[in-house]
């Protein structure tokens, strides 16, 4: 169970305001039925002093959507309409006593109901300015959409970067493969639109948060897969005392297959081990890349999702 | 009078004569059952003992089938990775995609290796179509993976025909029976099932105690390699009062099957029947017919399942809901949606799973609690108007979407 405080709970179990107000002259409809969320707040305004007299709403969703529904029809009760667009969805969270990160899209969807109705009100189109993506990092609040914005500005391509820009990653640790995820598809976009450019780096429009000293200025297709051979090279050994061992056998845009030998192959530790060397690669030529087993190569065309 | 619990899929309560077996484990009979002296001794017997009970219970071949693991994630976990492992040329899995996450997100994370991964489809009562199924056997395939019963409609799949059908074609297979155990008389022997899962927690045992039933001669490769427990199968010292403790919980499942399979499938269908009888635009989930004996989900229409589930606390009866907020993810349970469920239905279900420790006053209290409850949350919903719901809701209110 979520750890509401009581203030919500207050609100949840005794809404005020349910229902629609009679006549109302302002109505926002606002929601995602896809989240399980949607609202429907009904005003009346004083047509001479812009004053909102009465608020109601309706709303599908969870105990945090309900009592954000009914604070915000209590907050914006008394208030002018210019004053009632100043509140902001964390003022409607301040009045809960807070909600759970994972929830403050329910407090969002107020501000925006608020938002819809008042320009309903006054004659104007409403549209929706805020995208809101997956949470990925609980730690520090940072949800998709932020951080493949961040990550687009600023051409980043590792998780500590990433770390550096927006905190996302930070904590506990447990986002590292959903970022990782974010930069994977940011970048093969960036190799879509120029496909032609695989062989040289993508050009770096912020500065970067840490030198990457390793990285020349412009390198030729066979200078990037030449660097990416050294660098296998170097952490051969440490392999190699492990019993294991491994080898470079195709680089395809940002994807190099290896092979992993000896005690290497089929390890259960073989994805760590793959992640390891993709760390290093990606430090080492300062842009991201996947490493797959090569064994991964032949399949990669059949990968289906039976849905 | 108590609160209610009808959330046994989620857990179950230890039961007494499960706690008294293994409260000695803790004190007097601290041994370690690896160590040479008497200490260690008595334990190695009270768990030799435990083996067989859960070899019992699952109809097992053999007790050396049996490996101790310390829930039903690891077993799930253990099985696909071994089967990959002992079988590096074969990259393809077959799961379905209802699975329970312990299998869903390990094969997620296995296709971003490079490995693929098929997903069967169910239909709208949750039920596997068998012929896609089998075009799908074939050698590449190293591991097929299906549930016996899912947790959140208590749907049954043909396992055991299914299990015929990948030994035929040379494929192994795991069934993560986490759900089914305890509440379905399971003969193991007498099938072609190479692994199976299981959970303490669900049977009235303690959490952090499972087991993989591995056939004897099937291939295996350890997850966690270490000393020498469970044969070196799964490395690590026993939880030895866990697994006494499992070991009675079996021994009590067996005494008690027939029970789930009469009485708490009658307590279910009470309570199943008396809130449909009251509650309009409410409908069941899953195969009615083809299900758990404890498992009843019910999708209740526009109204949303965690605002139902803080509503129902504050009578006292604590249910589960497969709705977005309850699990913090922004979508509905993947199992509603691989179903079809209707949005404006899927946020709405719930899931009330029985224990032999059920009542009929209690699925009396239940069937009063739940109608007005629900109509209270539709009297704010948009898509509810006075009576029922109103006319064409997806168009009446079409709020824009963010
Ligand atoms: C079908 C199924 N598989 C696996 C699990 C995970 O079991 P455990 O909690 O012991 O890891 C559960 C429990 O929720 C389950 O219902
Ligand atoms: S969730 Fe991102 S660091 Fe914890």
């Amino acid at each position: 169970m979520w750890d509401y405080s009581d203030k919500v709970k207050e609100h949840f179990f005794n809404p005020r305001n349910a229902g629609a107000v009679v006549e109302p002259n302002a109505v926002g409809e606002v929601g995602s039925i896809s989240c399980g969320d949607a609202l429907r707040l009904t005003l009346k305004v004083d047509p001479d002093s812009d004053v909102i007299l009465d608020a109601g709403f309706q709303t599908f969703g969870c105990g945090s959507a309900i009592a954000s529904s009914s604070a915000l029809t209590e907050m914006v009760k008394g208030m002018k309409v210019e004053e009632a667009l100043k509140i902001t969805n964390q003022d409607i969270a301040d009045f809960l006593d807070g909600l759970p990160p994972e929830k403050m899209h329910c407090s969002v969807m107020g501000r925006e109901a608020l938002a819809a109705a008042i320009a309903n009100y006054r004659g104007e189109e409403w549209s929706d300015d805020h995208e809101e993506g997956a949470l990925i990092c609980k730690c520090f609040g940072i949800d998709a959409h932020m951080i493949e914005e961040v990550v687009r500005a600023n051409d980043l391509s590792t998780v500590e970067q990433v770390t550096n820009y927006t905190k996302a990653g930070g904590g506990c640790s447990s986002c590292h493969e959903g970022i990782e995820e974010i930069l994977f598809k940011v970048l093969a976009e960036r190799e879509d639109l120029a496909p032609e450019c695989i062989a040289e780096p993508e050009p770096v429009a912020a500065a970067p948060v840490e030198p990457e000293p390793a990285r020349p200025a412009a390198m030729t297709n066979l200078q990037r897969i030449r660097r990416i051979e050294q660098v296998i090279e170097m952490l051969r050994p440490r392999l190699q005392a492990d019993h294991g061992d491994v080898e470079l056998v195709d680089v395809d845009g940002k994807t190099v297959y290896v092979n992993m030998k000896g005690a290497c192959a089929g390890c259960q530790m073989a994805s760590m081990t793959l992640g390891g060397i993709q760390q290093r690669l990606m430090e080492e030529l300062g842009e991201f890349v996947r490493v797959m087993p090569a064994s991964a190569q032949q399949s990669q065309p059949a990968v289906s999702r039976g849905h | 009078m108590g609160d209610i619990y009808l959330d046994n899929n989620a857990t179950t309560r230890v039961e007494p004569e499960v706690v008294e077996a293994m409260l000695p484990f803790f004190t007097e009979q601290f041994g370690n059952p690896s160590s040479m002296h008497s200490f260690g001794n008595q334990v190695g017997r009270a768990i030799v003992d435990a083996r067989k009970k859960v070899q019992a219970l699952l109809g097992a071949a053999h007790d050396s089938e049996i490996i101790f693991t310390s829930c039903g994630t690891e077993s799930d976990s253990t099985a696909i990775l071994s089967a990959l492992r002992c079988q590096p040329e074969r990259r393809e899995i077959i799961i379905t995609t209802v699975e329970h996450p312990a299998v869903l997100t390990l094969c997620e994370h296995l296709e971003k290796d490079g490995y693929t991964i098929h997903r069967l489809k169910v239909d709208g009562k949750g039920r596997l179509d068998l012929k896609e199924y089998a075009s799908l056997l074939s050698e590449r395939v190293a591991i097929v993976s299906v549930m016996w019963a899912n947790n959140e409609t208590g749907t049954l799949f043909p396992v055991v025909e299914m299990a015929e059908m990948a030994h035929a074609a040379g494929v192994m297979f795991h069934t993560d029976a986490v759900q089914a155990v305890g509440k379905l008389p399971i003969d193991l022997k007498h099938t072609k099932i190479d692994m199976l899962s299981l959970s303490g927690h669900k049977l009235h045992a303690p959490k952090g105690i499972g087991v993989l039933y591995l056939r004897r001669g099937c291939r295996y490769r350890p997850l966690l390699r270490g000393g020498h427990q469970e044969r070196g199968r799964r490395a690590g010292t026993e939880n030895a009062a866990s697994i006494v403790a499992l070991g009675k919980a079996c021994e009590m499942a067996m005494e008690y099957m027939s029970f789930e399979n009469t009485e708490v499938r009658r307590l279910r269908d009470h309570l199943e029947r008396g809130i449909l009888a009251q509650v309009p635009n409410a409908f069941v989930t899953g195969d009615p017919d083809n299900r758990l004996p404890n498992t009843c989900n019910i999708a209740f229409e526009y109204i949303e399942g965690e605002a139902i589930l803080l509503l129902l606390n504050k009578a006292g009866i604590a249910a589960s809901s497969g709705s977005a907020c309850t699990s913090g993810s922004l979508e509905p349970s993947h199992v509603m949606r691989a179903m079809g469920i209707p949005y404006t239905a899927a946020h709405g279900t719930v899931r009330f799973s029985l224990s032999r420790h059920n009542t009929l006053e209690e699925m009396d209290r239940v069937i009063a609690a739940v109608p007005p409850i629900v109509a209270q949350l539709r009297k704010l919903s948009p898509y509810w108007g006075e009576n029922g719901p109103v006319e064409e809701p997806e168009k009446a209110f079409a709020p824009t979407y963010a």
